[in-house]
């Protein structure tokens, strides 16, 4: 509840001589449309981004026969996330830890640069509340018309009027949540399922789940999830400083408050007069509730829009626009002590700081892409028995080798052993070729364990435990991956045999 | 309620307090939206209705077990019987195919081998260790030496009738005991295990002669072991050339064998494991490294 409610309510309550109880009724908001430069960045950014989420599983990208062609996917079942050019494994999760770093960083600097951006103009729930304030507005009426249609009387055109409202609501839920399960499969092949009915049955359980949830946060909780519900207001609150662009109200400019006909008397007779007109536009057209002219506040989400009504109203009176606009607290302050405010500084430690912290952490990644082995080897030591004896008396270590082929395409791979003279190596079910060398072929975008055998004959003398390395080189291109891992032998300890 | 004249007002930001005070320190009383509190009423009726349907409050020896009679043991049975569902595809494939069919199919043998791996632990770990690594009189299945043969098929029979087990296809053979029924004196049998070390080149007695020794082995052992010592797969007769040694190598064990003969035993699975299971473990047996 915003500053300007809670003090409405308060005054209501001591007029009836109650004292403030601990639990409030939610005052229900009804936003006056609005036109204007943010009002324009808004409705380009809504589209902008509704836009992106709802049409980019239908973007195809060619990976060749063995990869799915959809360009962003997350394939739970085969456990892969494609991206355009970018294919993730699971143990690669940690390139979603870098980028998870990036969007704090990003938020962070949004902040530091021009406060709460982020919740005015970005936010799923802000342009979600957004269009669905959009449908109410087409059906019901602007603002007043609302308020007086939700006093008056049901009447059937009021009847198909809030139905209509609901349906095109449930409507755009119910597409956003079928965007959503089209980001985990392909998505023309799902629309198809879904709409014969033929579709998976989790896929069905997040549409009604996103439908709901969707439905009932933009519909009706709308400024409720900001204020109560959201951490980032609280989070925000703590991480910004007085250099930061937030909107505000000029005091300097708009105190005192007067009509337009008692301000140009005061001014006449050289009284101080404001140009703020108590018009209550900005506090009209707020989202959330808020009267701007209270100051910053925790239930503001900064979209600007009482910035378009001002001006709108200003330039209707003949005075200057700009009496509520993007300005920092510092020269908030400076104007309040008579001073000139200064330029909006951009460049301020933090903001180097954020901004390093995102180009690093990016750079990391980048690097981290560029260089990524297509192919992958890992090994484990068999425990049990840690080596074996043979027939001959030569001595063997079993390994878990896994292979790795992350290109899209089937790969063979030339496994050897190094480190060690005279040691033999053996793949179990994977004959030798007729130059000795044993070649794994691991299938596109695969991997394959396969039990090693390393022996070296009997004579020979290894210390108990010899540092090896195995090698799996690319057949085709060369490029080869390396795992070290031990040849344990009975050594001199267990010269006599059992 | 209180008049409003004797409410508590911060003079600061002109707001109530909720006329808590901690050593000076004023709560102000900004409202809990009351949804909020609407949803904490809602968990608690949740909860009751948890209590009512599912098992919930502990008693003396059992507990309430909830209208709708989920159990977590129900659930993990079922959990179980879909799982099996879900493998029956890849387990009727494994119970048609033969032995040397899996062998070539990279996917029924990957399935073999899990499988195989999962019944070892369960079955055969006790006695051949984790990682069929054996110990005395147990033997080490990752080697080249085979008692009763190495082949695919010969180590499921192994593992379907056992050795020596009571089954009636049950392999079967018995090293005597030369020494307790007096077919052999002690002397003969201090000689013939020094003419078995010599057999795979271990260092022998000053007493040993050789060719006593060999004939001693020539009348009573060659029967089975063959007469160079090589063995014999068909009465498990151990190699006594080679370096693998399945009651140890030393002089004193080697005459025990002889004077009491030996026979340990390998229970018959046939019965006790399904016939896809055996099939699986003689697959992973057959790929620790010494399968022939």
């Amino acid at each position: 509840m915003s500053v300007k409610q809670q003090q409405m309510r308060e005054a209501a309550l001591e007029a009836k001589g109650v004292s403030t109880p601990l639990y409030a009724s939610r005052a229900k908001i009804y936003p006056q449309s609005v036109r204007g430069t943010f009002r324009n960045v808004k409705w380009a950014l809504l589209a902008l981004t509704l836009g992106i989420y709802y049409l980019l599983p239908f973007v195809r990208w060619d990976r060749g026969p063995f990869a799915p062609n959809q360009a962003v996917l997350v394939d739970l079942e085969n456990r892969r996330f494609y991206f355009f050019f970018i294919e993730i494994w699971p143990q690669e999760v940690y390139y979603l830890t870098g980028l998870l770093i990036i969007a704090a960083m990003a938020l962070f600097l949004m902040n530091a640069v021009a406060g709460r951006i982020w919740c005015g103009y970005l936010c799923p729930q802000t342009i979600w509340t957004d269009l669905f304030m959009a449908v109410e507005r087409l059906i019901e009426g602007d603002r007043r018309e609302r308020m007086l249609k939700d006093k008056g009387k049901w009447t059937l055109r009021r009847v198909h009027d809030v139905l209509a409202k609901h349906f095109i609501w449930l409507m755009i839920a119910w597409w956003t949540g079928g965007a959503w399960v089209l980001y985990f499969t392909d998505a023309p092949t799902l629309v198809v399922e879904l709409a014969t009915f033929r579709g998976p049955y989790a896929a069905y359980v997040w549409i009604v789940i996103l439908t709901i949830t969707t439905y009932f946060f933009a519909g009706y909780m709308r400024e409720q999830v900001c204020t109560y519900m959201c951490p980032w207001p609280r989070i925000q609150a703590a991480l910004t400083d007085e250099h930061a662009l937030n909107v505000t109200y000029r005091y300097d400019r708009g105190e005192p408050r007067a009509s337009v006909k008692k301000a140009e008397a005061l001014r006449a007779a050289n009284a101080p007069a404001g140009d703020c007109v108590d018009c209550n536009q900005c506090f009209n057209v707020c989202p959330t509730g808020v009267d701007i002219r209270d100051g910053l506040q925790i239930d503001c989400i900064q979209c600007g829009l009482c910035i378009d009504a001002c001006d709108t109203v200003m330039t209707k009176i003949s005075r200057p626009t700009g009496l509520i606009g993007y300005d920092t607290d510092a020269n908030v302050q400076r104007r309040a002590r008579g001073e000139a405010p200064q330029k909006h500084r951009l460049v301020r430690p933090r903001t180097i700081l954020y901004a390093a912290v995102i180009a690093l952490v990016g750079g990391i990644m980048v690097y981290a892409l560029a260089t990524r082995m297509p192919l992958g080897l890992s090994v484990l030591h068999d425990r049990n028995p840690v080596y074996v004896k043979l027939s001959d008396g030569s001595i063997r270590n079993a390994f878990t080798v896994r292979l790795l082929n992350k290109e899209l395409h089937p790969r063979r791979f030339d496994l050897q052993v190094r480190g060690m003279t005279n040691a033999v190596l053996d793949i179990v079910g994977v004959e030798k070729n007729a130059s000795g060398r044993t070649l794994v072929e691991v299938g596109p975008d695969q991997t394959r364990e396969v039990r090693v055998l390393v022996t070296v004959p009997n004579g020979e003398r290894v210390s108990d435990s010899h540092d090896i390395r195995f090698i799996a080189t690319d057949s085709v291109s060369g490029r080869a991956a390396f795992a070290k891992d031990h040849f344990i032998a009975p050594g001199d300890r267990h010269d006599e045999r059992r | 309620m209180t008049p409003a004249h004797q409410e508590d007002i911060d003079a600061h930001t002109g707001t109530a307090t909720t006329g808590h005070e901690w050593d000076g320190i004023r709560e102000l009383n900004t409202p809990l939206p009351k949804w909020w509190l609407y949803i904490l009423y809602g968990t608690i009726v949740w909860a009751i209705g948890y209590i009512v349907v599912y098992p919930a409050i502990p008693l003396v020896s059992s507990f309430t077990p909830g209208l709708s009679g989920w159990s977590s043991r129900a659930a993990v049975t079922q959990d179980l019987a879909d799982l099996t569902q879900q493998r029956a595809p890849m387990v009727d494939a494994l119970a048609k195919a033969s032995l040397q069919e899996i062998g070539k199919d990279d996917r029924l043998r990957g399935f073999a081998l899990a499988q195989g791996r999962a019944a070892f632990g369960d079955n055969c770990a006790p006695c051949h260790g984790a990682g069929g690594g054996g110990a005395v009189s147990f033997p080490n299945l990752n080697d080249d030496d085979w008692l009763w043969g190495g082949k695919v098929d010969d180590i499921h029979q192994t593992i379907a009738y056992g050795v020596r087990s009571a089954h009636e296809k049950t392999r079967s053979s018995a090293m005597p005991a030369f020494g307790q029924t007096g077919i052999l004196k002690p002397a003969e049998v201090d000689q013939v295990a020094d003419h078995v070390r010599s057999l795979s080149g271990l260092p022998t007695d000053k007493t040993y002669d050789k060719a006593a020794g060999a004939k001693i082995f020539e009348e009573n052992c060659s029967a089975c072991h063959g007469a160079g010592g090589k063995g014999n797969l068909e009465f498990g007769a151990p190699d006594l050339t080679d370096q693998i040694w399945l009651f140890g190598s030393s002089k004193a064990s080697i005459a025990e064998g002889v004077h009491r003969g030996r026979g340990s035993m390998m229970p018959a699975w046939s019965g006790r494991l399904d016939d896809t299971t055996i099939k699986a473990l003689a697959v992973y047996v057959h790929a620790l490294g010494g399968g022939k």
